[in-house]
């Protein structure tokens, strides 16, 4: 199982980069998203897969548990990840109003800066 | 603190009240508040004299930095004593110069002034420091104020490039003399030349000796203008006359000859320092006065002259360093003679040098023009400066009965003796010393001719000057005249100067001699070798003034490509031109250049260490079991991320996201996470929402043909980044160090009353996590509110930048 996670995890990350070397931004947005969802598959895998029982205490006869530690890593990881994204996309959206374009070949600084 | 201390800090208390003065007394010539500095020092210094000829030294110490070793000690015996002579002695008489040279009126004196009571200031701490990092402090004080003072009529485009010119040069050396230094710590463990010199026998046979040798060497030779880091001599004329007199003949560029003979204790002896600084300094002798016959500014070509003399000391300190070898008796004491000829040519001149300085800019003053072809006939006219310069000049030439004459004797003793040398391969090339000596010399004499007869004999040509030409104010002539007096003063009794000054200064280069020279030196001494050379250097150079039309056209043909100052400009060139090219290529502007680059750092750095350092592992006897269920989620998965990939629909893609969230939502539940599922299911229903509310008003995802259909680089990187993860996935997996702490959150029902283990840790155990985590939503919000709400206007936001 941690393998095929592994090769997952790999194929989530090559999408993620090829999107995020795209020359539209939102296709860079996508990117983003999937890379996001790579690395927290990432986080479940390396604490160990199916090692027992959901972290929940109080079930009778389960002394063995997955651990609840890269659980709360990945909740807090999340939350923060949709902080950001929803700030990228509403800064996405506020730049192709403001300077007509999302191609990032023509989004580049003045030369003389 | 001790008097010392103080008296050498006074000139930065001066450079810090000038100012006021300037503004307070505005009737009066700041110069002359300024002229109680360097005359007070040299008239508390001189109470030292009868202590060091008497073979004694001192040493007063301040801790300033004890934890680094740094103190603020200063160390008194001939060397530093009879520079902070020269220094304060020279300074004075050039502040007094400077009072009638400049006006009132017209020049922002207190900036001047400030100047140079800093380089005083710096030059007396330089002199006198026994640490080496208080040393490079007075040091790099110097370039600066150097480049403060040249730079002083700032408005001048050829200021502002001798400036700039003598400051990269000099800061360059100065930084190889930190390594220098650094290395002299790392070697004998203190900072303190005192203490290094009493290692020295252990320093030679470290690795780092030579690399110490060259680096501090190269300090020497950027600040003394040796070749070929002498081209931002000429350039500095641009200075003030007074600070040209001051700076670039007396003292700064003896800053490097200083450091020369206060380190030969150490590196004199051996071979590489004997060949080095002896070599150095004959080319530097040879070239500089080679050109300075061909200039036509008074100024250059003393600047030229400057350069060839500090050539010929640096070249008797480098013979003479051979008397170590030998480390004392009767062959140390035949070398010893180089080093006499050195520090006594030191003194000769600065005295014949300052007074020539001021003699052009007497000249400069009352003509208007210091060009050789403008000028003629001016003896009759100022017969007082004409005397002070014929005076100044033939010293400078080597003739009785001026102090030049002694010392060019003894620096031909010196070559003779370092010809008969028979260690270092001399044999080979020891006959070629006394030559390039000699023929420098001749040209030494052309051109201290030049000097005074282009100038004041032939004609007349009062049409070409700018100003009705006159003899100069007394106050100008009084300072030149004082070294003009020197100047013969010392011819007639040398022993007098030798007993106080040269001796304490020889015991200071040689100190395994001390009490040994037997140094007496007179005017006439036979018919012997060096005689003869004079006479020659007289007969020829003589022939050579007067038939100067006939061959300076070879001059003309030196093609100027060749010069070194052009390889310094252009190399400047290139070196901006390079750096813009090399930056050019690179910043391309681009956010996807910079993240190919990212990525593939990434992917060389971090690959390479998991294979070169041996980190990869396949480790599957504690993997988990698959079945048919994962298998399906896990296609799913692969077929989202390929359809957001391959897709020409933004919708598609958007889908192909959502389908890929929840699929992770799936995974979750099977791995047995039930917050982080329902959190993902949550959330992922929202950022989809999101998406298609953003991108409606989004252009779609192909609008216009991009040409970019299967981009192989972006292709092969986002390949090697998905390998490369899943590489070190694999290998994390089969390197399990030790168990994890989770047994801990087991006990969460009796430590915080929670039975979701989750939830307890991040509301409970790691609840600061959580707090921040709210903040960063909650900044998130605002910006995303701001964003919206906030529209300042382009053109506002543009004007203000």
């Amino acid at each position: 199982m941690e393998i095929l996670m592994s090769v997952l995890v790999g194929i989530l990350f090559t999408a993620g980069t090829y999107l995020v070397l795209a020359k539209s931004l939102l296709r860079i947005v996508l990117g983003t998203a999937i890379l996001g969802h790579g690395a927290l598959l990432l986080l479940l895998t390396m604490a160990g897969l199916k090692t027992g029982a959901p972290p929940l205490l109080g079930m009778e006869g389960i002394t063995n548990y997955v651990d609840p530690l890269p659980q709360a890593l990945i909740l807090t990881a999340i939350v923060i990840n949709f902080g950001t994204m929803g700030f990228f996309l509403v800064l996405a959206y506020r730049s192709y109003k403001e300077l007509g374009t999302d191609d990032m070949e023509e989004l580049r600084g003045t030369n003389n800066e | 603190m001790s008097w010392l201390h103080i008296f050498i800090l006074l000139p930065f208390l001066f450079a810090v009240i000038i100012p006021v003065l300037y503004k307070k007394f505005p009737k009066i010539h700041t110069g002359w508040f300024v002229l109680a500095a360097p005359a007070g020092i040299f008239a508390y210094l001189l109470s030292y004299i009868p202590m060091v000829a008497g073979g004694e030294t001192t040493m007063y110490s301040l801790p300033w930095i004890p934890s680094l070793d740094i103190h603020f000690s200063l160390y008194v015996d001939g060397l530093g004593l009879i520079f902070a002579l020269l220094i304060t002695g020279i300074g004075s008489l050039v502040v007094f110069y400077s009072i009638y040279y400049l006006s009132k009126v017209r020049e922002a004196l207190h900036n001047f002034y400030v100047y140079l009571m800093m380089f005083m200031g710096a030059m007396l701490g330089l002199v006198l420091s026994d640490n080496l990092i208080v040393l490079y402090l007075f040091w790099e004080l110097t370039s600066i104020s150097s480049f403060l003072l040249i730079a002083y009529w700032y408005a001048r485009r050829q200021s502002r490039y001798g400036a700039q010119k003598s400051m990269l040069i000099t800061v360059f050396g100065g930084f190889a003399m930190l390594a220098a230094i650094i290395m002299f710590y790392i070697m004998g463990n203190t900072f303190s030349i005192r203490e290094l010199l009493s290692q020295a026998d252990q320093l030679v046979q470290h690795d780092l000796f030579i690399a110490t040798m060259i680096l501090l060497l190269l300090g020497a030779f950027t600040k003394s203008a040796q070749f070929p880091f002498h081209i931002w001599l000429p350039d500095a004329m641009e200075a003030p006359t007074p600070v040209s007199a001051y700076l670039h003949s007396a003292t700064m560029v003896k800053a490097g000859i200083y450091l020369v003979a206060r380190f030969t204790p150490i590196f004199g002896g051996t071979m590489e320092w004997f060949w080095i600084v002896t070599a150095v300094g004959l080319i530097t002798l040879f070239w500089g006065s080679l050109l300075a016959v061909k200039q036509r500014d008074l100024k250059a070509l003393l600047a030229f002259s400057t350069i060839s003399q500090l050539g010929l000391i640096m070249s008797l300190l480098g013979m003479g360093s051979a008397a170590l070898y030998y480390g004392g008796g009767e062959t140390s004491q035949l070398h010893s003679a180089a080093i006499l000829a050195a520090v006594f040519h030191l003194v000769n001149h600065s005295t014949f040098k300052g007074s020539l300085f001021m003699v052009v800019g007497i000249v400069d003053h009352e003509t208007g023009t210091r060009d050789l072809r403008k000028l003629g006939g001016l003896m009759s006219i100022m017969p007082i400066t004409f005397t002070i310069a014929i005076i100044g000049s033939l010293s400078m030439a080597g003739l009785p009965p001026f102090n030049g004459f002694l010392s060019k004797e003894l620096f031909f003793t010196g070559t003779l003796n370092a010809a008969s040398l028979d260690i270092f391969n001399m044999e080979t090339y020891g006959a070629l010393i006394p030559i390039v000596a000699w023929v420098a010399s001749v040209f030494t004499f052309v051109y201290s001719l030049i000097l005074v007869f282009k100038t004041f004999l032939g004609k007349f040509q009062p049409e070409r000057l700018e100003k009705e030409a006159h003899e100069a104010p007394w106050g100008m002539l009084l300072p030149p005249l004082v070294l003009s007096v020197l100047v013969i003063g010392i011819f007639f009794v040398p022993n007098v100067l030798a007993d106080y000054a040269l001796e304490p200064m020889m015991a200071s280069i040689l100190p395994p001699l001390e009490g040994q020279f037997d140094i007496y030196i007179e005017a006439w001494h036979g018919f012997v070798p060096e005689l003869f050379m004079t006479i020659g250097i007289v007969v020829i150079g003589l022939l050579l003034y007067l038939t100067l039309k006939k061959w300076l056209w070879l001059y003309n043909n030196m093609p100027r490509a060749m010069t070194i100052t052009n390889a310094y400009n252009s190399g400047l060139k290139r070196m901006e031109s390079g750096s813009r090219k090399i930056t050019d290529l690179h910043m391309t502007g681009f956010v996807r250049d910079y993240l190919r680059y990212i990525f593939v750092l990434l992917i060389m750095i971090v690959g390479a260490s998991l294979f070169l350092l041996d980190g990869f592992s396949f480790e599957v006897s504690n993997v988990a079991p698959i079945n048919l269920y994962e298998m399906i989620l896990a296609a799913v998965l692969v077929g989202a991320a390929a359809m957001v990939v391959l897709t020409r629909s933004r919708l598609t893609a958007v889908i192909g996201v959502g389908v890929l969230g929840y699929i992770v939502a799936l995974f979750f539940v099977v791995l047995r996470a039930p917050d982080l599922a329902l959190t993902q299911l949550a959330i992922e229903t929202v950022s989809v929402a999101l998406y298609l509310l953003c991108f409606y008003h989004l252009p779609r995802l192909r609008q216009r043909d991009e040409g970019d259909g299967l981009n192989v680089m972006n292709l092969v990187i986002a390949l090697a980044v998905g390998t490369l993860v899943t590489l070190i996935a694999l290998s994390a997996n089969g390197h399990r160090m030790f168990p994890a702490i989770s047994d801990f959150y087991e006990g969460g029902y009796e430590l915080a009353g929670a039975s979701n283990m989750v939830n307890a840790i991040l509301a409970d155990f790691r609840a600061f996590d959580t707090l921040l985590e709210i903040f960063v939503l909650a900044i998130a919000g605002l910006g995303v509110y701001s964003l919206i709400k906030l529209r300042l206007a382009r053109r506002a936001s543009d004007e203000n930048q």
